[in-house]
C-alpha cells in the first residue's frame, strides 16, 4: 500500500508556475528523497503535500485518503523544517509534548511518548532547557524528536540539517537514517545536497523546474541516469562532460583522441555527442588494461587532496577533466603520466535533447 | 595658568554632568511633587506665602471629601472605561492585525488606510457622534465611551500588532498548524506569546489614551459617567479655583496610571523596542 499519492499536481504562484504535474507514488515504509537545486519545487511540492500550500490543481492522498483540501492538522502528517520552529517560550519537554498536547492526549500518555523520544535522540538531559539554551545540532534533535513523538502516518523534512554545519550535519544524517530503520514510518525529506540524497534514500525524485527529471535508488540515479541533468547533479566531483564526434566503435574526442565504447552498437558514426565520465571511472595507469577501459597520456594541471583520494585536474580533449585517483598516485601539477579510462561505465548524450543514448 | 590632569579634568566633566541632570530632574519632577504635596496640604498651607515648601502633618481631609461627595466614583468610571475599552481594542485589534499580515486581508493598502483613520482629529467627529448617540440613547453610558474608546484605539493596535506579528517566524505558526492546531489555536497558543511583549506595550498605551481622553467624555457624558478629567475641571471657578480638589484628584488619576506602567515596565521596554528593530 502507499503512504503518499500524488497525481497530477501543480502549484502555480500567480503567473510563475512552480510544479508542473508531478505524479509520485510512496509505498509504505519507504524513505523518499526530494532532491534538485534551488527553484526546482521541492519545498514547494512539500508544502503542498503537508497542506501549507494550496494544490493549483491534481491531488494529493495520504494513507489512501484523499487530502488535497484537508488543512494539515487532518492529515495525519508531522514535520521538521529547517528553522527547527521551535518555540522559544516553552522548554524542550513542551515544545516535543507540544503536537500531542494540541491533539489531546492525557498527561500520563505524553509523559511516556516524550520520554521515549527524547531517549532515542539522546535529548533526555535537556528536557527543562529552553531552545535558547541549546546548540544547533541539541536544536534540530528536539525538533526531530517533535516530529517522531505522533504516530503520524507520514513524516515530511524541509532541508533539516542545511543549518548545521559540515560535522554536525554528517553525524545528524547518520541519527535520521538510524530513527528510520527504528521506526520503519514513511518519510519523505527535501534537500538540495546531493550528498544527503544519496545517503539517506531507499529511493531518489530528481526534480528540476518543477518536474521530475528521473525518480529511483539512489545507485540506479548514479549509474544509468537518464539525462545530462542527472548525470551532472550527483556524484562529487560532478561529473566530466566532453564534447565528442560517435565513430563506428567509438567517440573521437575534439583533440583527434580515440576512445572504444564497448559493448555498444548501432552507433550513429559522424552524430555529435557528449561523452560523461565520473571522476572515480578514471584511475591511474596500471601494469596492465583492464578489459573495457583505454589508456590516455596526460599531464596534470591541479592536484587537490582530499586526504583519502587526490582530485586532480587535466586536459584531456579540449576540456579540463578530474579524475579521483589514489592520495598517493599524483604529487604535483605538471606531471607527466597515463591514465586508464573505463568506458563501460562511460555515458554518451545527445547534445539536442540532453537525454542519454 | 596650569591645566588640571587627565583624570582630573575627567571628574570635573563628570560632575558638571550630574549637576545637569540634577537640575533637569528638578525641572519634571518639581511640579509633581509640588501636586502631590498641595493635596495633603490644609487650606491655609495651600496659599500661604512664602510658600509651605512640605507641610507640618499629613492632612487627608481634600481626600475624604472627594469620597464623601462621590467625586472620586469618576476615578472608578475612567478605569471601567479605560480597561473594558483596551481589552475590547487589543482582542478585536489583534485579530484583525493577524489577518491583515497572514491572509493579506484586504491587500496591501488596507493596514495604511486603517492607520489614516487615526490621524483624524476627534473634534471632527465629536459632534456627529453626538447627535448619533442622542438617537441611540447612548450619551451618558458607558456603552457609548466604551465604543468610542474601541473604535479610536483600534487602528493604533492594529498597526502596532500588524509590525509585532509580522516578525514572527511563519514556520512557528505552520509548524504548530502540522502539529494539530487551528488557525485560533494559532493565534492563541503560538501568536500571542510571540507578541506578548508587543502586546503589553500596545494595551499600556490604548489604555493610556483612553485614560487621558477629556474631549469625548465631555461632551458625551453628563453625571452618570463622567470620568475623572471632566470631574477635575468642575474644580476651576469663575470666581475661584479649589486647589486642594485639583491636586488631590489629579493623584487620584494619576494613581492607576503609574501601578499600570509600573507592572507592565519590564513587557514595555522590551516591546517598544522590539517593535523597532528588526531582528
Amino acid at each position: 500500500m502507499s503512504d503518499l499519492k500524488i497525481t497530477g499536481l501543480h502549484k502555480h504562484y500567480g503567473a510563475f508556475h512552480a510544479v508542473k504535474g508531478i505524479d509520485l507514488d510512496v509505498p509504505s515504509g519507504e524513505f523518499t528523497v526530494l532532491v534538485g537545486p534551488s527553484g526546482c519545487g521541492k519545498s514547494t511540492l512539500l508544502r503542498c503535500i503537508a497542506g501549507l500550500e494550496e494544490t493549483s490543481a491534481g491531488t494529493v492522498e495520504i494513507g489512501g485518503k484523499d487530502v488535497t483540501w484537508a488543512r494539515p492538522r487532518d492529515r495525519d502528517i508531522a514535520m521538521v523544517f529547517q528553522n527547527y520552529a521551535l518555540y522559544p517560550y516553552l522548554n524542550v519537554k513542551d515544545n516535543i509534548a507540544f503536537g500531542l498536547r494540541a491533539r489531546k492526549f492525557g498527561e500520563a500518555e505524553v509523559e511516556k511518548r516524550v520520554a521515549r523520544a527524547a531517549e532515542m535522540l539522546g535529548i533526555g538531559h535537556l528536557l527543562q532547557r529552553f531552545p535558547r539554551e541549546l546548540s544547533g545540532g541539541q536544536r534540530q534533535r528536539v525538533a526531530i524528536g517533535r516530529a517522531i513523538v505522533r504516530d503520524a502516518i507520514l513524516y515530511l523534512f524541509d532541508e533539516p540539517l542545511s543549518n548545521l554545519d559540515a560535522q554536525l550535519r554528517d553525524d545528524m544524517r547518520v541519527e535520521i537514517k538510524r530513527l528510520h530503520k527504528e521506526l520503519k514510518r514513511t518519510m519523505v525529506y527535501v534537500t538540495h545536497d546531493q550528498i544527503e540524497a544519496m545517503t539517506l534514500a531507499d529511493r531518489i525524485v530528481l526534480l528540476r523546474d518543477g518536474v521530475i527529471e528521473q525518480l529511483g535508488t539512489p545507485l540506479d540515479l548514479f549509474e544509468r541516469p537518464r539525462t545530462r541533468f542527472v548525470a551532472g547533479f550527483l556524484g562529487s566531483p560532478k561529473m566530466n562532460f566532453l564534447d565528442a564526434t560517435l565513430s563506428a566503435s567509438g567517440v573521437i574526442l575534439k583533440d583527434g583522441t580515440t576512445l572504444e565504447l564497448p559493448g555498444r552498437s548501432g552507433l550513429k558514426p559522424g552524430q555529435a555527442v557528449i561523452l560523461g565520465l565520473r571522476p572515480q571511472h578514471i584511475a591511474m595507469a596500471g601494469a596492465s588494461i583492464a578489459k573495457g577501459h583505454m589508456r590516455v597520456p596526460v599531464v596534470i594541471e591541479l592536484v587537490q587532496p582530499t586526504g583519502s583520494r587526490v582530485q586532480a585536474t587535466m586536459p584531456l580533449g579540449g576540456a579540463s577533466i578530474i579524475a579521483e585517483l589514489g592520495a598517493h598516485d599524483v604529487s604535483r601539477p605538471g606531471e607527466k603520466t597515463s591514465i586508464d579510462i573505463d568506458m563501460t561505465h562511460a555515458i554518451i548524450i545527445d547534445p539536442a535533447t540532453e537525454t542519454v543514448i | 595658568m596650569s591645566t588640571l590632569p587627565f583624570h582630573r579634568r575627567k571628574d570635573v566633566r563628570l560632575a558638571f554632568r550630574y549637576l545637569l541632570a540634577l537640575l533637569l530632574v528638578i525641572v519634571f519632577v518639581f511640579p509633581v511633587y509640588w501636586l502631590f504635596i498641595i493635596s495633603f496640604k490644609t487650606p491655609d498651607e495651600i496659599f500661604a506665602f512664602p510658600p509651605v515648601w512640605y507641610p507640618e502633618s499629613i492632612q487627608f481631609a481634600n481626600y475624604k471629601v472627594l469620597f464623601k461627595d462621590g467625586d472620586a466614583a469618576t476615578v472608578g468610571n475612567s478605569l471601567i472605561l479605560a480597561t473594558v475599552s483596551t481589552v475590547f481594542a487589543m482582542i478585536l485589534g489583534t485579530i484583525a492585525a493577524y489577518s491583515l499580515v497572514r491572509f493579506k486581508t484586504g491587500g496591501e493598502n488596507l493596514a495604511v488606510w486603517i492607520i489614516s483613520q487615526r490621524m483624524m482629529p476627534p473634534v471632527a467627529i465629536v459632534f456627529p457622534v453626538f447627535l448619533l448617540y442622542v438617537w441611540l440613547g447612548w450619551v451618558d453610558s458607558y456603552t457609548g465611551l466604551i465604543v468610542l474608546y474601541t473604535a479610536f484605539s483600534l487602528p493604533y493596535v492594529i498597526w502596532m500588532m500588524r509590525g509585532y506579528i509580522e516578525d514572527i517566524p511563519l514556520e512557528l505558526e505552520e509548524s504548530a498548524l502540522v502539529d494539530g492546531c487551528t488557525r485560533w489555536e494559532v493565534l492563541w497558543k503560538v501568536v500571542l506569546p510571540m507578541a506578548r511583549s508587543g502586546l503589553f506595550a500596545t494595551a499600556v498605551f490604548t489604555f493610556i489614551f483612553a485614560w487621558n481622553d477629556f474631549l469625548f467624555a465631555l461632551v458625551l457624558t453628563r453625571t452618570e459617567v463622567t470620568t475623572y478629567t471632566v470631574q477635575v475641571t468642575h474644580y476651576f471657578g469663575g470666581q475661584s479655583n479649589f486647589w486642594a480638589k485639583i491636586a488631590a484628584m489629579s493623584v487620584l488619576g494619576t494613581i492607576p496610571v503609574f501601578i499600570t506602567v509600573a507592572i507592565m515596565q519590564r513587557f514595555l521596554v522590551r516591546g517598544i523596542s522590539m517593535g523597532a528593530v528588526k531582528g
